[in-house]
């Protein structure tokens, strides 16, 4: 049993959602974001993970772009991560990977896995990468103990529904709304139907990310899904913790907000 | 599936049976060429991938759908493009006779609108009612806020916002055409990021919109349909030149940024074993200085914009932004297809530096009375070198692939013809001021006079 299906399955004891955190290495800097993902293990995260800042990223909205353009600019190099994903798992933490693929390809698949799992890593998803095209990643996943955890999204078929989850380890990633990361004043209706379509053709817990920024769309995720995915809201409060001298108070204020949010299913 | 196959299979997925050849012979791996092509797209978008292969590929066999767009092509683009002989402007190559395939005389000015036709009518045939795109030079741009005009289509346009400082010309005429032009100030603001803006605003309206890729990159089906849509560049200039010259070119070239107008003149002679097949992509100030766009000179295989290519990328996979004075070249990326066709030998790709296109560009204007895009002075430059290397009687096709008035500004600048100093200035070529043209080359009847 990996960690990922540990979480899982204590969450399911505990009646309640897994609050899955994202936020990208390397923002505001390399130690500060260290110290942010470790904040976000003590403030209720159950899963972290770390997004590895890419000059592409097609499928985030502004305010992850400019995370990760600041990150980029402040000389983030992507073996950076692994001392992120060590310090979420020296907490206690669990972490996953977000990454797009040509880093990862550039990195080597193959030791990229090593290295995530030599770190304590559990998983890597990827936004850009489909199972059609990830045969290398699953191996390499496989040889080191990795969850490849892939997207669904409410454009998807049913067959691929069951290909991409058969694909899957630790979680399914649920895109709830089609479109770009950022958060959104309501979750999408499409998100709850999307979740049960993908029951239909899984056992895997699936969590529900794009859109959720409070602590109430948290619990109305939680309603329906296994784990609520929280990116753009967690990194506007880091930078506004930054630039008001707050520090992480936000972030973690935030965060226990949020981990309110997935219990009150 | 032996690369072998895999090969053929990109050679040979011709005409109107392309689409089929290759969503049935590549299964598992839908658009590959070779080690190259792929859809590394997110999952939201591949139910619309499977979609327009699947309209395009019906399409494709569809004679009223293949009539309608020759009809097009017959009436509204102007096709067939004459072939010109230039042998003022090949005397400065080494005795080569030397003709251009006249895309620059097609209506909008550029090849674009071989692809952005079928694409619009694509587009109405799956139902979908606006159309986004990304543009860098502006000519895609205006091609298809063109064909949304005719079709009755919403158009939204993605440009770089250095691009629209520098295609300025081009931003007013999408606007007179009724197009919304959005500027992209992310990253290096050039094409590159215009794409990725046109695949967010894809992601998130892909229900009713159709992103009408400019060129022979992204995911599956793209690059192969663009292909297929450019293939009657190619076709046309074999069946004219054969009549000019009764046999084959020796040496075919054009410009390559993403490589749709190469793609398109190569394809037809790409199982013709004598004629070389050769890609100039943007040098900029030189590979060595880092600012140029020659992914085959210094980029790596990765993965951009969909599609695994070769990318300029640093040791991280960041991409690295390129450059180039051609708008329509600066992109650190290029399509798939070419990746294969360089790697196995096929295709040639060298790269021209500013300065050479700029003196193409002058010579051409000056010998022939052409003002060609600055993309397709990279395409007469390098002919220019390969039939001063080749010899006299060499028979070079090359791809005029857009008009030059875009680029009249930037030409104007380069060549310190504007403002002030542009009443004391006599022209390109003239020695007083500015890069100019090879001295070394300068046509007997005098470029300077």
């Amino acid at each position: 049993m990996t960690a990922l299906d540990t979480v899982f399955s204590t969450c399911r004891e505990e009646e309640r959602a897994a609050l899955v955190t994202y936020l990208p290495a390397g923002f505001p800097d390399v130690a500060a974001s260290r110290e942010a993902m470790v904040a976000l293990v003590e403030s209720g995260a159950d899963i972290v993970e770390v997004g590895v800042p890419y000059t592409d990223p097609l499928m985030d909205g502004p305010v992850i772009q400019d995370a990760a353009d600041r990150a980029l600019a402040q000389g983030f190099r992507v073996r950076d991560l692994l001392g992120n994903v060590e310090a979420i798992s020296s907490a206690g933490g669990v972490a996953v990977v977000m990454s797009y693929w040509n880093p990862i390809l550039r990195y080597g698949p193959e030791a990229f896995a090593r290295d995530l799992a030599a770190a304590g890593g559990s998983g890597l998803i990827t936004p850009d990468l489909i199972p059609d095209e990830a045969a290398d990643w699953r191996a390499a996943a496989q040889t080191h103990g990795l969850a490849p955890i892939f997207l669904v999204a409410p454009s998807s078929t049913d067959e691929r529904l069951a290909l991409t989850t058969a694909a899957c380890r630790g979680f399914v990633y649920a895109a709830s709304t089609m479109g770009v990361t950022g958060t959104r004043t309501s979750v999408g209706s499409g998100a709850a139907e999307l979740v049960s379509r993908t029951r239909a053709v899984t056992d895997l817990p699936i969590s529900v990310g794009l859109g959720v920024s409070t602590r109430e769309q948290a619990a109305e995720v939680a309603s329906f899904a296994d784990g609520v995915i929280v990116g753009s809201a967690l990194v506007r409060a880091l930078g506004e913790g930054a630039a008001s001298g707050a520090g992480l108070a936000p972030l973690r204020a935030l965060t226990a907000e949020l981990a309110e949010g997935v219990r009150r299913r | 599936m032996t690369q072998q196959d895999t090969e053929q299979n990109a050679g040979q997925d011709t005409g109107q049976n392309a689409g089929q050849d290759t969503g049935q012979q590549h299964a598992e791996h839908p658009g590959r060429f070779g080690d190259f092509g792929g859809r590394f797209v997110p999952e939201a978008l591949i139910a619309a991938l499977d979609e327009l292969d699947a309209a395009r590929t019906s399409a494709m066999t569809d004679p009223e759908f293949t009539a309608e767009l020759a009809r097009l092509h017959r009436d509204y683009t102007g096709r067939p493009t004459p072939l010109t002989e230039v042998p003022r402007f090949a005397a400065h190559a080494g005795g080569a006779r030397i003709f251009l395939k006249r895309e620059d005389l097609t209506h909008t000015g550029s090849h674009k609108i071989n692809n952005v036709l079928g694409q619009a009518l694509l587009t109405v045939r799956m139902g979908k009612k606006r159309v986004i795109a990304e543009t860098g030079a502006g000519q895609h741009g205006v091609a298809t806020a063109t064909a949304a005009a005719l079709m009755g289509l919403e158009c939204t346009v993605y440009m770089g916002e250095k691009d629209t400082r520098r295609q300025a010309l081009n931003v007013a005429r999408m606007r007179l055409l009724g197009a919304e032009v959005i500027p992209v100030r992310h990253g290096s603001s050039t094409l590159k990021d215009a794409i990725n803006e046109a695949l967010r605003d894809w992601v998130t309206n892909v229900e009713d919109t159709h992103y009408l890729l400019g060129t022979v990159t992204g995911p599956h089906p793209f690059p192969t349909m663009v292909r297929d849509f450019h293939r009657i560049i190619g076709d046309e200039a074999h069946d004219q030149l054969q009549a000019v010259t009764g046999g084959l070119p020796d040496i075919v070239c054009a410009c390559v940024g993403g490589g749709s107008n190469a793609m398109g003149i190569f394809q037809r002679f790409r199982d013709e074993p004598s004629v070389r097949l050769v890609g100039f992509e943007a040098g900029g100030e030189g590979v060595d200085t880092g600012k140029h766009a020659a992914r085959f000179s210094s980029g790596e295989p990765g993965v951009l914009h969909g599609a695994a290519t070769y990318v300029l990328q640093d040791e991280d996979g960041q991409t690295l932004e390129s450059h180039s004075v051609s708008a329509g070249l600066d992109y650190p990326s290029v399509g798939p297809e070419h990746s294969h066709l360089r790697d196995t030998g096929r295709a040639e790709y060298h790269p021209i530096n500013d300065d050479e296109a700029m003196d193409a560009f002058a010579l051409l204007c000056r010998t022939e009375g052409i003002l060609p895009a600055i993309e397709s002075a990279h395409a007469l430059a390098g002919a220019l070198q390969l039939g001063r290397d080749a010899g006299p009687d060499t028979v070079i096709l090359v791809n005029l692939s857009g008009r030059g008035d875009k680029d009249v500004e930037t030409a104007a600048q380069w060549f310190g013809l504007t403002g002030e100093d542009a009443v004391q200035a006599e022209a390109p070529g003239d020695d007083a001021d500015g890069p100019t043209p090879d001295q070394a080359h300068a046509p007997s009847e005098g470029i300077e006079s």
